[in-house]
């Protein structure tokens, strides 16, 4: 892991994972706030996901990036998408 | 017979133990007996309506019609006692419901002022929705406010009070904010930015009284003799559990009321999670209080796992909780300080007793502008971490701490280079997570 300094509101690498990724909760870290649905420019109840610690396989995400970048907890983060 | 179960508050802890039950137990009659008229929403969520982040209704998660499309009977009403013999749970309007299995989820209510004056119109505590509808509505109508308190929920306050336009006075007790979890760099840190948004800090100031013409606030009398006219007057100096109900059937209480691991109480058939629950850990062998939304929704869903018949513990994760402090990111995992805190009369919300257990251990910390981590280091394993600013390093000290990962190989240097501390964490947490992912 390389070190960049990035605070998590800037958190960002969207680039990466436009094409390959999508949004991972950690469900520990939610308090179930509801700012990453009202944020969410389509509308997904992004909230929803992070109770049951899904990650957000929704085909029409756009991989905005909005969600994970409001969240005050750092609950969401990009991760690449394995195959398989 | 189908099972009868009931759950008394509409919590975190309540919900998560009725959405187990209702998915483990599809016969089973579910009541969910709530004081509260609003129903379920998101607590911690109250501070970013007060600081106009969210609109009312992304508050709540649940609407009761997803409640009755699970099956889930909701009754509006307060539950005032037990009959435990009977197996009955008694409501205020003399009504009662039998049980097969009780869970009290009764949550905590912010301590009351313990200076004169605190029932006067103009004093506010932050518990529930309402409490946070009617502090905008007034904050709308005010100039200047005065905070009292310690933990997250004072800061919240003060912020969102502040976001309302109202001009805000923040007293502490001590020298410092949140004294027993922060170093003192890191209190500062929070008092710097508070005072570029203008909030203006009173040290060592206590409330002696506060003063009211016809039962409506009009200031602050501080110990000095200060006067700070205000129009509200935000309390934040902690929780107290809601302990009536297990006090008056005689089940055994302590700070919470006293649960075995599978958060079974004293009493047959009576179970209690959340932050009421005072829960035993066979680890430890102590009984602890948090207030934390993730411990009560893992409480919940234990409990619920006992009361279907398959005694289940709750397991004590490492307390965590990652907030805003005065908008800086902060981390707070395992144990950091000792001692009390001035400003707090009990617990604070979002906090965990398990903070302040921090035995005499070594510190490093690495600075870097408002980026800030440290690491407190046990023989072998590091027990703590504060994690401001930058959060990178968040994750991987949470899995580092939780696992208790063996840190011998860079301990020496930990200790030996401040400055080296990020790049050592982070390359060994990616060698650690190798490691593990190959041997689990
Ligand atoms: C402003 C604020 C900020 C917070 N910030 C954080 C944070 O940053 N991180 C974090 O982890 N936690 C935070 N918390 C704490 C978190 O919200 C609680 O830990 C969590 O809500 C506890 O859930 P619970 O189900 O145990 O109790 P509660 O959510 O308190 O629910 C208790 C329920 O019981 C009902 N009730 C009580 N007595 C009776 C009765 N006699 N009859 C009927 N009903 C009754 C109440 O109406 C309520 O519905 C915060 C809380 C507040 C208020
Ligand atoms: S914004 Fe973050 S903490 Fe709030 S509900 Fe969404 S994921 Fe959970
Ligand atoms: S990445 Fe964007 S589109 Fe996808 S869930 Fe988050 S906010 Fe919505």
């Amino acid at each position: 892991m390389s070190l960049e300094r990035r605070s998590i509101f800037f958190d960002l690498t969207r680039v990466e994972v436009l094409a390959n990724g999508h949004v991972l909760p950690e469900s520990a870290r939610c308090v179930q706030c509801g700012i990453c649905s009202y944020n969410c420019p389509l509308g997904l109840d992004v909230r929803a996901y992070a109770w049951r610690g899904e990650p957000i396989f929704d085909s029409t995400c756009l991989t905005c990036g909005q969600c994970v970048a409001r969240c005050p907890r750092g609950v969401l983060t990009f991760a690449p998408l394995t195959n398989g | 017979m189908a099972a009868n179960y009931v759950i008394v508050g509409s919590g975190v802890a309540g919900i998560a133990a009725a959405e187990v039950l209702r998915a483990r137990a599809p016969g089973a009659s579910i009541t969910i007996v709530s004081e509260d008229p609003d129903g379920y929403y998101s607590r911690p969520g109250l501070a970013y309506y007060l600081s106009g982040e969210i609109p009312e209704k992304h508050l709540f998660l649940r609407s009761k019609a997803d409640f009755r499309a699970l099956g889930i009977h909701w009754l509006h009403a307060q539950a005032t006692q037990i009959d435990v013999a009977g197996h009955r749970l008694i409501l205020a309007d003399k009504r009662s419901l039998a049980y097969d299995k009780l869970l009290i989820a009764t949550g905590a209510r912010a301590a009351a002022p313990d200076f004169p004056g605190g029932d006067l119109d103009g004093v506010f505590t932050l518990d529930t929705l309402k409490d946070a509808k009617r502090l905008v509505r007034k904050a709308n109508k005010s100039g200047q406010a005065v905070v009292v308190g310690g933990g997250i929920t004072a800061l919240e306050l003060a912020e969102g009070l502040h976001a309302c336009g109202v001009n805000v006075h923040y007293l502490l007790r001590g020298a410092r904010y949140w004294a027993n979890v922060l170093d003192a760099e890191e209190s500062e840190l929070v008092e710097a930015y508070l005072r570029g948004d203008e909030i203006e800090i009173h040290y060592h100031a206590r409330v002696r009284q506060a003063l009211g013409k016809r039962g409506k606030l009009y200031a602050v009398e501080t110990d000095s003799g200060e006067i700070i006219p205000c129009q509200i007057l935000a309390v934040a100096i902690g929780t107290r559990p809601h302990l009536d109900l297990a006090r008056t059937a005689g089940i055994t209480i302590d700070r919470g009321i006293l649960t075995d691991s599978c958060l079974r109480t004293s009493a047959p058939d009576i179970l209690a999670a959340g932050d009421v629950a005072q829960v035993h850990d066979d680890s430890t062998g102590r009984a602890s209080l948090d207030t934390l939304w993730p411990t009560a929704r893992a409480h919940g869903e234990a409990a619920a796992n006992t009361m279907l018949g398959t005694p289940t513990p709750y397991h004590r994760v490492v307390a965590m909780n990652v907030t805003l402090l005065a908008g800086i990111p902060t981390t707070i995992i395992g144990a950091l300080g000792s001692g009390s805190d001035e400003d707090l009369v009990a617990i604070a919300r979002g906090d965990s007793e398990n903070w302040r257990t921090a035995a005499p251990t070594w510190v490093v910390v690495e600075r870097h502008e408002v980026n800030r981590i440290r690491l407190m280091l046990g023989d072998r394993t590091i027990t703590g971490a504060l994690v401001m600013g930058d959060q990178t390093l968040s994750r991987p000290l949470q899995r580092l701490i939780a696992a208790k990962a063996d840190i011998s190989p860079i301990r020496d240097a930990l200790l030996a280079d401040d400055h080296a501390v990020l790049q050592l964490i982070a390359t060994f947490s990616a060698e650690w997570e190798r490691n593990h992912a190959a041997t689990t």
